[in-house]
Order: structure tokens, then sequence, then C-alpha cells
């Protein structure tokens, strides 16, 4: 038999980001909140 | 025919509040991103934080009310996932990583030496069993051993410090270990790492 040297294709395994960095984002984006005061811009994360 | 809502009303809406645009626009978007980070990074876990890093980025631009609707919403957020694999790139370049692949991997040529938790414990008990094993030798052979095994010093230096020729120094190890095998099979204690 021949060897194959060649390499393995690299395939895609992936389609999308797993559910939870979704949700991470989501939560996150939840918590996230900026506030303005006197032209002045304040980031505040909410645990 | 479903009827899809337009990126730039998703985000009109995210910004004014509305939480569930973002899921929207995050998952019709979700495949092209990965795919594209994925297709640069070749690193499936590396892609999710940058994926994450990514829309984190969108999250707070958007939320902060500095993004523009110049372009279109995709290319916006390409464009920032392209930068955070150039950043990505930029610090493997400074700080590389070898991995191997799926058919090779190069533990399986780099071993650590050091003894793994299990055999340490046995060694530190042969050790201590040992130590109790060389109380039992008569003082003139148990000295002579304790020199030179746990002190490393020569027969010379030796000779020199317990006022004994060269010859009687190695005979006196030599029955240091004798007696010590004999001491061990007597018992039955079995010294094997």
């Amino acid at each position: 038999m021949e060897e194959v040297y060649s390499e393995a294709p690299k395939t895609c395994k992936i389609a999308k980001a797993r559910p939870e960095t979704i949700s991470f984002l989501l939560a996150f984006s939840k918590s996230y909140e900026v506030a303005t005061y006197k032209n002045l811009k304040f980031e505040r994360t909410l645990n | 025919m479903e009827l899809q809502i337009d990126d730039s009303v998703l985000v009109k809406s995210y910004v004014g509040g509305d939480e569930k645009a973002l899921e929207v626009l995050i998952n019709r978007h979700n495949q092209k991103i990965t795919s594209f980070i994925y297709s640069k990074v070749l690193d499936r876990d590396i892609t999710e934080d940058i994926f994450q890093d990514t829309f984190i980025k969108v999250i707070k631009t958007l939320k902060r009310g500095s993004y523009s609707e110049e372009g279109k919403f995709l290319p916006w957020v390409m464009r920032i996932a392209h930068n955070l694999i150039i950043d990505h790139f930029r610090k493997n370049k400074r700080m590389p990583k070898f991995e191997g692949s799926e058919d090779f991997n190069i533990f399986s040529v780099i071993r650590d030496e050091k003894l793994n938790a299990e055999k340490q414990m046995i060694k530190n008990q042969i050790d201590s069993d040992l130590s109790v094993l060389i109380e039992e030798l008569p003082d003139d052979q148990r000295e002579v051993l304790i020199m030179r095994i746990y002190k490393d010093m020569s027969f010379k230096e030796i000779a020199e410090n317990t006022g004994v020729s060269i010859n009687t120094a190695l005979g006196r190890m030599r029955y240091a270990l004798i007696n010590l095998r004999k001491i061990v099979q007597r018992n039955n204690i079995v010294l094997t790492n």
C-alpha cells in the first residue's frame, strides 16, 4: 500500500459561536450601562 | 416568507434600549463572523474568544452612542473582528505558542522529567525507610556511607576526615552496603520505585 503523506484537509468544523458565548454577550449587554453627566460618559457594569 | 428587519433598524432599536435586537443581530451574523475568524486563526477556542471580544466592543460602542451609520453593520463588525485577529497574531508573535496538530502532539516528544505525585510519594517513603535502616549499621560503616551518599564526598576526603586509609574507607562502604542488603532481606522490605 502506498503511504499517504499529504496533510489531512483542514475542514472547518465550526459554523457558529457556542450558545454560552452568546448568552454571556447578552447578559453583558444587559449589565453594561453608560451614564452621561455634564459631557462626561461613565461606564458601569451591574453585577 | 419571513420578514427580515434591516440591520440598521435593529441597531437603532438596540441603542434605544431593546436588548432583543442585539440577540437578533448576533444570531443573524453569528455564522459569517465565526467562520471568518476561524478561517484566520484555525482554533476553536481562540475563535470563541475573538468573537466574544468583537461583540463586547460592538456593545460598548453602540451603548456609548459612538457608532455612526456610515457603512453597514456587518462590515463594521467584521472590521472589528479583523483588527482583533491582528492583535491576536501580534501578541502571539511576541510569545509564540506551539501546540501541535491533531496527529502530532509535541508532548509525546518532550517529557517532564520530574516524578509525578505518586512516584514522588513512593520515593519519599523509600528515602525515609532507608534512613531508618542506615541507623542500624555499625557506627564506622554508617559514617562512611553518609559521607559518600548524602554528603557526596570522595573516598579521599572521607579517608582524611575519618583518619583512616582510602582502602579502609572503601572496605567500610562495601560492608555498609552488604549489611544494608542483609537488613532489607531479613525484614522483607521492598525498596523499589
